[in-house]
């Protein structure tokens, strides 16, 4: 008996001084942190992708909470929602930022564009990049390494094996840039979604003249400029040999769509265009998974 | 016991098949397309334009900096255009192209006569820019302007000169066979430098594979004060400047210093001879000795091909492509660059042209490092390969430069050695690009 | 001409392989093996087949069905794994216990670090210290040398020359009249001992350690650094008192000195990558073997300290770097 309780004594008292000196040394070397910060982190994704900027979502949250502007700040996993509620939080003016999405700017694919060489080095894109300019004419293209799908956190990415080319999953994509940053030939861009999902850009990278740039792929942008011409919004700017669409000025109007005769420029999401009655030169085709793209088939007259 | 460097190093297969084989004069092509670009540094300007009628030898580009070289014509010839061409690494970058007419006619300045000329009338300063306006670089490979390596900078003292005869990349034979046929020259060409560098010790670094190369420089240099052969073990990369330079004179130059720095300058031989000729004979580098060889290679051999020539035409020369070929590489097999097509020109860096079957042509497959520490034991620079590739491949680049990987000369000597076939150099290369520009932008 | 084919330098190859390796390290462990044969006939079979028939199978097993990755039981390391530890147990272990050895080497010693490559510890020590801890007794009877070639189970035991000395001294024998008791030095090098059945014949595995020399796969500074250790350490103590501490003949040639220095301790993969680190290691073992053996509970202690060393190696990878090209000063 006696024995039972000097153990239980001996144990009470040593866990009460544990507590004691516990207490004063969490007194003693207590370091203040701003309650809003744990918050902010709160709402934040989780994710940790570093998308924003900053190692990770506690060192966001720092940020949101420390700096006085907190315009340059955007956590693009969470978008406007979570912005404007840890915006809420500290108690600061968010800036507005339309959602984006990732995508590839190159069709590339094993039949547009043919291989004129077998790479074996290091299954890493960058070192293919800086060691020559790829497996096909153009050297600018995808080098189908997969680095960008590497580099997703989101399961956002992958290879598709019969293009040999990275296909973003449009739903798991929050435009957190990390394949952009990967990618050593800057193929992929961040384009803002847009209405109903709906998109038109240029999918193609290549500053080549028009010869060797279609010599090489058959779906290059030569450079032609009639997009340029009959985009009535001036979107379109053709530079070095290549075409590129603002984003920001684009209404969707696909007049550049079907005026290009390399069907560089790709549509996505649009509902799927009544074939003319009169003569449909070529049946709608899907050439992406997820993504349904529909190349129009009232071309002008072919030259 | 031979002399040679103190760390590291492997011994390839030496397949020296071209070994003893005369140098021929490659007949000049229909058309040349000569890069801007064929040295370190910064590109050349162009003198001509379309049109021009040029002569050979004439200055078509101009050195556009102090680390750069100027271009003179191969051919004689109409310049067709300026444009951009695919070279080696098949991106396209901008050369002039000379379409050949059939006179062959040299600047009238460039003596032709094959008489050796041993007597040197220039100062040492006139040496100097005598080089420099000769467009000579590194014709080891590195392709380095020489008369910017032969300008010691102030308060650095040199004391001897070390040529490179090494030729330690398997295969290649062209430096070889140059000192057996013009070993005088080689002589003379040194005894410029010497001048040049105002030192009065040389050493030819020589390996013993080539016991004749060393027997003939021996006897020559008896005539030459100062001049001394040093046959060295085979060992690869000995051809390495800093590993030649341990091999020969015992002196190891610190990380990320200058040969200089050791009181050495290192030139190799096929520099040398073109130093005499841009020297004693006014002529300026616009031809090489190019190796062209392989297994399968009808007849293997030593040409003499005019910068810009294709490649194509060399291999021809050396009887045509074989029907197994699965890579052609440009230059040596340990360092040499994987050729996208036969279509890119001969430069001044054009080593060799090493056609491999399809059945050497191809990796094996990488399987997990079993930390048998082969890779460090082989590393010439005393680095840990296995722990650079993985800190490369994981993107911790501070770890990377403190473990100095800007050390690495890339020699390969580690992917040649790894039984698990890792691709570690790939990812050292890697490494050292990404960290050369951190360090660039944080000096900046 | 087929599709050109592009990659870094360097285009050639060696043309070695982790098999060639691998294998060279086994055809090194054969003379050990015959030797074990010789001294412990049917038992050291059985052992010797039985470890490396379920290390083998537990491999391909885990790669197969848990790890789901392509089978690599052909590249020998789990040949060599299932080797070293039957060199490592007693020659009349119940087949069962050699399974769980095995079963416990592999699956718990390599696969569960991602396999070959990963591992921090050596496998078969795993294993083996594994065993000489639930099955103490089984353990540590060891089969009388050239007595039982023709018997397994049922073989006659008597104690190890390690053992013989640490209980007489415990017992407060003399050491004189201790060293009276165990086989000649002679007989001792031929494998002539009670003791694993691979580890008894120091002049079997110095043959291997000579093939492996030759063929570079292994380099000379882990073994020499974990038998001159031993040989130094042993040697002080012999030359501080005589009476109580044996000399470094005794001690390199009984036991598992041999065996470990330069088989287990030279394991690539749980070894340092530079020469210097190596020898640190080396030391290291030798040290802590000759602590074990002469101050501490057990008469063996190979097996431990490579395996306390082999916790040191990330250390040692981390703080010793190879001689840099350029440090030496002119």
């Amino acid at each position: 008996m006696n024995v039972v309780l000097i153990t239980i004594i001996t144990l009470s008292a040593l866990g009460a001084l544990a507590a004691v000196i516990l207490y004063f040394v969490a007194q003693k070397f207590k370091v203040y942190e701003d309650p809003r910060i744990d918050q902010v982190e709160e709402v934040l994704p989780a994710a940790n992708c570093g998308g924003c900027g900053y190692p990770g979502c506690r060192a966001f949250a720092e940020a949101m909470v420390s700096s006085d502007d907190i315009s340059n700040l955007y956590c693009p996993v969470g978008g406007a929602e979570v912005m404007s509620k840890a915006a809420e939080i500290v108690g600061k003016a968010v800036a507005e930022a339309a959602p984006q999405v990732a995508v590839v700017r190159c069709n590339g694919t094993c039949e547009n564009r043919p291989r004129t060489n077998k790479y074996e080095g290091a299954e890493s894109c960058t070192i293919a990049a800086t060691l020559y300019g790829g497996e096909t004419g153009c050297s600018y293209g995808c080098l189908g390494l997969g680095e960008c799908v590497d580099a997703c956190n989101f399961d956002a990415m992958y290879m598709d094996p019969v293009t040999g080319l990275p296909v973003v999953i449009e739903e798991n994509c929050v435009a957190c840039g990390a394949c952009v940053e990967a990618c050593p030939k800057d193929i992929i861009e961040l384009r803002n979604i847009g209405p109903k999902s709906r998109r038109i850009y240029v999918s193609c990278v290549n500053k080549d003249r028009g010869g060797p740039a279609r010599k090489a792929c058959s779906v290059a942008c030569i450079g032609c400029g009639k997009c340029e011409q009959v985009c009535a919004f001036d979107a379109i700017t053709i530079k070095d040999n290549l075409a590129y669409i603002d984003y920001e000025k684009c209404k969707l109007c696909r007049k550049c769509v079907e005026v290009c005769p390399t069907d560089a420029i790709h549509e996505i999401n649009f509902p799927v265009r009544k074939p003319k009655p009169a003569a449909p030169k070529k049946p709608a085709e899907s050439t992406e998974k997820n993504a349904p793209e529909v190349k129009g088939n009232d071309k002008p007259e072919e030259k | 016991m031979l002399k040679t460097f103190s760390l590291g190093g492997v011994h390839p297969a030496e397949n020296k098949i071209s070994a003893g084989k005369k140098i021929e004069v490659l007949p000049t092509p229909a058309q040349v397309s000569v890069p801007i670009s064929q040295h370190i540094g910064a590109p050349s300007t162009p003198v001509v334009k379309k049109g021009d009628s040029v002569k050979v030898g004439q200055l078509i580009a101009k050195s556009s900096g102090f680390v750069s070289a100027n271009i003179h014509s191969p051919v004689s010839g109409t310049v067709f255009k300026i444009d951009n061409v695919l070279d080696a690494s098949g991106y396209k970058r901008p050369a002039i192209i000379i379409k050949v007419d059939g006179d062959d006619e040299w600047d009238e300045s460039i003596d032709r006569s094959p008489e050796l000329k041993k007597d040197i009338d220039l100062s040492p300063e006139e040496i100097i820019k005598k080089v420099g306006e000769a467009g000579i670089v590194g014709l080891g490979g590195a392709t380095f302007p020489s008369h910017v390596k032969l300008s010691v900078p102030p308060g650095k003292k040199c004391d001897v000169l070390i040529l490179n005869g090494v030729e330690c990349e398997p295969y290649l034979t062209s430096d070889h066979q140059l000192m057996m046929e013009k070993g005088e020259e080689i002589m003379v060409g040194a005894k410029i430098l010497m001048k040049a560098l105002k030192v009065d010790k040389c050493i030819i670094g020589i390996e013993n594979n080539k016991p004749d190369a060393i027997e003939h420089m021996n006897k020559l240099a008896q005539e030459y004060e100062g001049i001394t052969v040093q046959p060295l073990k085979v060992q690869y990369p000995q051809g390495g400047e800093k590993q030649l330079i341990d091999a020969c004179i015992g002196r190891q130059v610190p990380s990320g210093k200058l040969p200089i720095e050791v009181g050495a300058v290192v030139q190799n031989v096929g520099t040398t001879f073109a130093v005499y000729e841009a020297v004693q004979k006014n002529k300026p580098l616009f031809e090489r000795v190019v190796t062209v060889t392989g297994k399968s290679v009808k007849s293997p051999g030593n040409f003499l091909a005019r910068v810009g020539t294709p490649i194509n035409d060399l291999i021809e020369a050396a009887g045509g492509l074989p029907e197994d070929t699965g890579k052609i590489i440009g230059g040596g097999p340990m360092m040499g660059k994987a050729l996208v097509s036969t279509d890119v020109p001969v430069t001044k860096g054009s080593s060799g042209v090493l056609i491999m079957p399809d059945e050497m042509a191809h990796r094996k497959q990488a399987q997990p490092c079993i930390r048998c520490s082969k890779c460090v034991s082989v590393c010439p620079m005393g680095l840990s390969p296995y722990l650079l590739m993985t800190l490369s491949e994981k993107g911790i680049w501070d770890r990377t430069e403190e473990e100095q990987v800007m050390d690495c000369i890339e020699c390969g000597s580690c992917s040649f050695t790894c039984p698990s076939n890792r691709p570690l150099l790939d990812y050292i290369r890697l490494g050292k690009g990404t960290v050369g520009q951190i360090i660039r932008s944080r000096n900046k | 001409m087929s599709t050109l084919i592009i990659s870094p330098s360097p285009h050639v190859h060696s043309g070695d392989s982790v098999k060639k390796n691998m294998y060279g390290v086994i055809i090194a462990l054969l003379p050990a093996l015959a030797a074990s044969l010789w001294v412990f006939g049917l038992g050291a079979l059985v052992v010797t087949v039985t470890a490396v028939a379920a290390s083998v199978l537990f491999e391909y097993l885990i790669e197969k069905y848990l790890l789901k990755v392509p089978s690599t039981i052909s590249d020998g390391s789990a040949v060599i794994t299932g080797l070293l530890l039957a060199f490592n147990l007693p020659s009349n272990l119940p087949v069962w216990i050699i399974i769980i050895g095995a079963l416990v080497a592999i699956g718990i010693g390599k696969m569960s670090f991602g396999g070959l490559g990963n591992n921090p510890f050596n496998p078969a020590l795993v294993g083996r210290v594994f065993l000489l801890i639930s099955f103490p007794v089984q353990m540590t009877s060891w089969p009388k040398p050239m007595a039982n070639v023709g018997t397994y189970l049922d073989a006659t035991t008597g104690a190890t020359p390690l053992s013989i000395i640490k209980e007489g001294l415990k017992n407060g024998e003399k050491l004189t009249d201790l060293l009276k008791e165990i086989p000649s030095f002679a007989d001792m090098f031929l494998g002539k001992m009670g003791g694993s059945a691979g580890e008894v014949a120091a002049i079997a595995l110095l043959i291997g350690l000579v093939y492996m020399l030759v063929r570079k796969i292994i380099t000379w500074h882990i073994p020499f650094a974990v038998l001159g250790t031993i040989a130094v350490f042993t040697g002080l103590l012999n030359l501080s008192n005589p009476e109580e501490y044996a000399g470094p003949v005794f001690h390199l040639l009984t036991g598992g000195a041999m065996l470990g220095a330069i088989f287990m301790a030279t394991d690539y993969v749980t070894s340092p990558m530079t020469p210097k680190g190596q020898i640190i290691f080396g030391v290291g073992i030798g040290v802590i073997t000759v602590l074990i053996r002469v101050f501490g509970a057990y008469p063996e202690g190979m097996s431990f300290a490579i395996l306390i060393m082999n916790a040191f190696v990330p250390l040692i990878d981390r703080y010793v770097k190879p001689k840099r090209f350029g440090e030496k000063v002119k």
